[in-house]
């Protein structure tokens, strides 16, 4: 392995585990606080819940993204 | 971990391991990745309805994430983008249709699957010929070694000169798409490229990304980082139309997609990172394995009865 790949290798293994440890707070503080309240959505209020479920997804996906792109650039610099 | 709206016990580390595998698959190639999700879903016991309308909330949530990537690195023509939209919903809606009349035919999962392992089996062996044979005649015509940088954005493809005479073809109103590198083309052929991939989505279920990103190359004649970056940009369209139209019918967990998401949104930046560092033909070669896997998977279910 070259030293430029084993750098990347490495900065890339604890960018995983950073992001793992946002990712598995997020589950238990998140989700669990929500799983209840978008069941009783989803039963009692089908058009909202179908609104909800593009929002969270696509607003998860934005937060995610400038996630990951903040924790690339701050453990590589800015070369990407 | 328990999801209270499917009522189903998953593992989430298993979601966000599948997530990440979809997410390089979508962010690499442009798909949606559902002839994994689906499957992958249905494996750990999801209800086929919850596994379908769940991949595509998960699918709209990928493909933002992919998209944005490629539009920062000018791989996403959004004119085409959003005239294959239009296209893609109209096609969707009538396959679905065409599932409702074979579901009173009574003869639904014969004929779909059949479709589906001769659509898959004709996509491969075409792309495996077509890049094999772009490659062969690019070594020699170029030095050694040289396939990075801007040689890997250049596109040739043997299919070529198929596409340029569709692209001759003069049906009003003609178009052009500037960001794409072509001076006209016909409106109605987009419009049918997408209606026929959307036509395939709502047949064979997820986002029918396998039809799409290869016809935008030899049909319509877009590079193939491009095809890939506004498949992508298109599927966040079309996906979130399906998701709506899912979650109204009761066959969406978001909480599973949202699980999901997270391995997803990491697997679809590096995914689409990597086509940095690979020419177009030799995307459209790695991508010949992909169809296969989904035809595998529906004659394992035809042959066995079973379901993944």
């Amino acid at each position: 392995m070259t030293k430029g790949a084993a750098r990347t290798f490495r900065a890339f293994a604890f960018e995983l585990m950073i992001y793992g440890l946002l990712v598995t707070g997020y589950f238990f503080l998140v989700l669990n606080l929500l799983g209840e309240w978008l069941r009783q959505v989803e039963v009692q209020h089908r058009y909202l819940y179908a609104g909800l479920t593009i929002l969270l997804i696509v607003g998860q996906a934005v937060v995610l993204e400038s996630l990951t792109t903040f924790l690339i650039r701050l453990l590589r610099g800015r070369s990407e | 971990m328990f999801f209270p709206i499917s009522g189903a016990h998953i593992s989430p580390i298993y979601l966000v391991i599948v997530g990440f595998v979809i997410g390089i698959l979508g962010g690499f190639f442009g798909v949606g990745g559902s002839f994994i999700a689906g499957p992958a879903l249905r494996l750990v016991g999801l209800d086929w309805n919850f596994a379908v309308g769940t991949d595509l909330a998960h699918i709209v949530g990928k493909s933002v994430v992919a998209a944005k990537r490629h539009r920062a690195l000018g791989n996403v023509d959004l004119r085409l983008g959003l005239i294959m939209a239009l296209g893609t919903i109209a096609g969707a809606e009538a396959g679905a249709q065409l599932i409702q009349a074979l579901k009173r035919a009574g003869n639904v999962n014969l004929v779909v699957s059949v479709v589906a392992i001769v659509v898959y089996l004709s996509i491969s062996t075409f792309m495996l010929w077509e890049s094999r044979k772009t490659l062969k005649s690019e070594k020699r015509q170029l030095p050694q070694g040289k396939v990075k940088g801007s040689i890997a954005k250049k596109d040739k493809s043997a299919f070529r000169p198929v596409t340029r005479a569709i692209q001759r073809l003069k049906i009003w109103p003609m178009i052009a798409l500037p960001t794409s590198g072509v001076k006209a083309i016909s409106l109605w052929m987009i419009l049918l490229v997408a209606f026929v991939g959307g036509l395939f989505g709502g047949f064979l279920g997820g986002g029918a990304g396998y039809i799409r990103m290869p016809s935008m190359v030899y049909v319509l004649g877009i590079p193939t980082h491009l095809a890939v970056g506004t498949d992508l940009f298109e599927i966040v369209i079309s996906a979130s139309y399906g998701t709506f139209s899912h979650a109204v019918k009761g066959n969406v967990d978001i909480l599973i997609a949202l699980v999901m998401h997270t391995g997803a949104a990491i697997g679809a930046q590096i995914g689409a990172i990597s086509t940095q560092y690979f020419a177009g033909p030799k995307i459209r070669l790695a991508f010949v394995p992909l169809p296969l896997i989904g035809a595998a998977i529906v004659i394992y279910t035809l042959f066995t009865g079973h379901k993944l």
